[in-house]
């Protein structure tokens, strides 16, 4: 069990750079996810933690050890990897096993080890078969036993639900999440899905061009976006997002409409100031229809006409046009609605956000 | 003969058969596969079918090119017998089995290091496996007279490289003594087919996924342990089909040996196959030669087969799906 932290970590091929001087510090225990669109450098930061890439610059120390030269099997580190990895000429016994051999430790250990490993998985009735034989949720089961079996300082997982299909995928998050309940160990986590970085994690950390956007708790994340790019990147549907002016007391679109300036940002923005609005489709539903409905203090109501629907059985999304482009609401409790038909929509602007349109900043102080 | 009554009773019932036998013929109707494969079938049989049968039917006879007549004296098994009993055909069969397997373990430790070195080049790898492939596009008689100029005693480049490092001052008689000779051999084979094992170990090194490599370094493997638990079991199965090519080779050698010793000398290095040269040409004994030759085909048989076993369970455990 250990700490890791990163340290104006970088790295660069040639001209070119890829992680532009990253700061990360991971408490003990603590289930840290790195999610970002692809190319974003999340990967090999992971790589670089692993000791599979070399860094350019900064520091890694895991625990109290800088491990910057270290090669990676002097870092006591597992990995799980995105195309599972496992030897294809061992059985899933000797794959599991395989750490603890190289280590030298005793054959009884290695079995004692592997069975208890197996019986956390539930891996028990495959112990002698090859990886050929085995599923895609089987396998990824075998390479997170391979993982827990050594007992490492930190457990890096890189993409390793992404191979698997919907249902698959969604089984495999909740076994990983027990997975850290019973064993207790750092662990980052690389993903490019939100949802597995927002279930999984006690932090996510959302990168972007080899650049941290924001770091915080799902709850944060969701709620705070630091930056435009994380509000539009976490949650789904995404965040309607839509360029304004500041004008008086009011969000001036460039289609004409406007919107009163939400409260608590105005002490925040001065007049002229070019905006981002940010609302995310929980906060604007037809009247009635709404999660906050009841509770939430700062309605607007406008109507609108709906653009199309698509029902989800439990809540349906409204597509209205506002603005001149279509924003995406959540109905609850759905009622059937026409295209072209006009409803009331509430617009919870307590919920709503402003980010600088220059910098992408959040403007909550 | 056509004068000859058909009634007379000697010839009827041989005469009633022939036209039984042409009436078949006019009602014999091939049907359209047949007919279809009949040129193929008549090709094969005359340039492979009947030349076998008739080599292997010479084995049983005491045949000799000089005299056409002792084709037809047919003599059972003592050909063979008297191969099982000569010594200098077990030499040669040793012989041949030796290089073997001196020549196919080196080329697999020669050709698994280029290999690798190949596969580790970031920078001219094309350039490196065309230069690689170079032994190849020589004729094995060629490479038998370059080699048999390097490893000559007066001549040669070995001897003037040994001598002129001060490493020796005798002239050695590469060529000429048995042992010796035996190695200028095998270096002769070695040089020209290594590349056999290169290319192919190569091809599974590029077709080798990079992860369980990885996997391997963070699971605690220095670089030999990767090599030897990961990388090698993963190549193994391309080596054994180089192997397999390669065997059926060597078991067949002929030409570098032919021209570089002839066999000598006094047959110190008589392989099997140029022993069978020997006696079918110089010795004019086809027979006994055909005999040796079926004998010797067994070996190569036996190899073959050891070595798709050798490759079918690697492949198995690789989990290959090819």
């Amino acid at each position: 069990m250990a700490t890791v932290s990163l340290k104006k970590l970088e790295k660069r091929y040639g001209a070119t750079s890829v992680v532009h001087g990253i700061d990360l510090d991971v408490a003990d225990r603590e289930f840290i996810a790195l999610v970002g669109p692809s190319g974003c450098g999340k990967s090999t930061t992971l790589r670089m933690i692993a000791g599979l890439e070399e860094i350019s610059g900064g520091e890694i120390r895991i625990g109290d050890r800088v491990v910057n030269d270290l090669p990676p099997r002097s870092r006591n580190i597992s990995m799980v990897f995105q195309s599972y990895a496992l030897y294809p000429h061992m059985t899933v016994k000797e794959n599991m096993g395989f750490s603890l051999k190289i280590a030298g430790r005793p054959q009884d250990e290695i079995e004692k080890r592997v069975v208890e490993a197996a019986r956390i998985l539930d891996l028990g009735q495959l112990l002698e078969r090859r990886p050929s034989q085995l599923s895609g949720g089987q396998r990824q089961r075998v390479a997170m036993g391979r993982a827990i079996v050594r007992n490492p300082d930190v457990f890096l997982f890189d993409e390793p639900l992404s191979n698997l299909d919907a249902k698959l995928r969604t089984q495999m998050r909740t076994e990983i999440k027990k997975l850290h309940a019973k064993v207790q160990s750092t662990i980052i986590y690389v993903t490019h899905d939100q949802v597995e970085a927002m279930t999984l994690s006690d932090r996510i950390v959302i990168m972007r061009d080899g650049h941290i956007e924001q770091v915080g708790t799902p709850d944060e994340v969701f709620k705070r976006p630091a930056t435009r790019f994380v509000a539009g990147f976490i949650g789904s549907p995404p965040m309607n997002l839509v360029e304004a002016t500041v004008d008086g007391g009011e969000v001036r679109f460039e289609e004409g409409a406007s919107l009163p300036v939400p409260r608590q940002f105005r002490q925040a923005v001065s007049a002229g100031q070019k905006v981002v609005f940010g609302l995310r489709p929980d906060d604007i539903y037809p009247s009635g229809h709404g999660i906050h409905a009841g509770e939430a203090e700062d309605i607007h109501v406008v109507e609108l006409p709906v653009s199309i629907t698509e029902p989800l059985g439990n809540e349906t999304l409204v597509f209205v046009e506002f603005t001149g482009r279509d924003w995406v609401s959540r109905m609850l409790n759905p009622k059937p609605l026409r295209s072209g038909e006009r409803v009331d929509m509430s617009l919870d602007l307590s919920q709503a956000h402003l980010f600088d349109a220059g910098t992408g900043r959040s403007l909550r102080n | 003969m056509f004068a000859r009554p058909l009634s007379a009773p000697a010839d009827q019932s041989s005469g009633m058969l022939f036209f039984i036998c042409l009436d078949d013929m006019k009602n014999w109707k091939p049907s359209a596969p047949t007919l279809l494969l009949l040129p193929a079938i008549i090709v094969l049989a005359a340039v492979v079918i009947v030349p076998l049968a008739l080599s292997l039917y010479s084995s049983f006879t005491p045949f000799r090119l000089t005299k056409p007549e002792t084709f037809y004296v047919f003599i059972g098994f003592r050909n063979y017998l008297n191969i099982l009993t000569d010594r200098d055909f077990w030499v040669a069969f040793g012989r041949t089995v030796l290089l073997l397997t001196v020549a196919l373990n080196l080329e697999m430790m020669l050709g698994l290091g280029l290999a690798m070195l190949v596969e580790k080049a970031t920078r001219g790898q094309r350039l490196l496996r065309t230069l690689m492939m170079f032994p190849m596009m020589f004729s094995p008689i060629l490479v038998g007279f370059q080699f048999k100029f390097m490893f000559n005693d007066n001549i040669g480049l070995v001897n003037n490289a040994l001598q002129s490092l001060g490493l020796t001052d005798q002239a050695i008689p590469w060529l000429i003594e048995g042992h010796l000779a035996f190695i200028a051999i095998t270096v002769a084979e070695v040089w020209s087919s290594t590349s056999v094992f290169a290319i192919l170990i190569l091809a599974g090194l590029l077709a080798m996924p990079k992860e369980p490599i990885e996997a391997a370094r963070v699971d605690g493997c220095t670089p030999w342990q990767t090599f030897r638990y990961v990388t090698l079991p993963f190549v193994m199965p391309f080596a054994y089909i180089a192997m397999t090519i390669r065997s059926l080779d060597v078991a067949r050698a002929y030409d570098i040996v032919k021209i570089m010793t002839d066999g000598g000398p006094a047959g110190r290095t008589e392989l099997l196959w140029t022993l069978v040269g020997r006696t079918a040409y110089s010795d004019a004994r086809m027979g006994l030669a055909n005999a040796m030759a079926y004998f010797s085909i067994l070996l190569s048989i036996l190899f073959t087969v050891y070595f798709f076993r050798k490759l079918a369970a690697a492949r198995n455990q690789i989990g290959a799906e090819w």
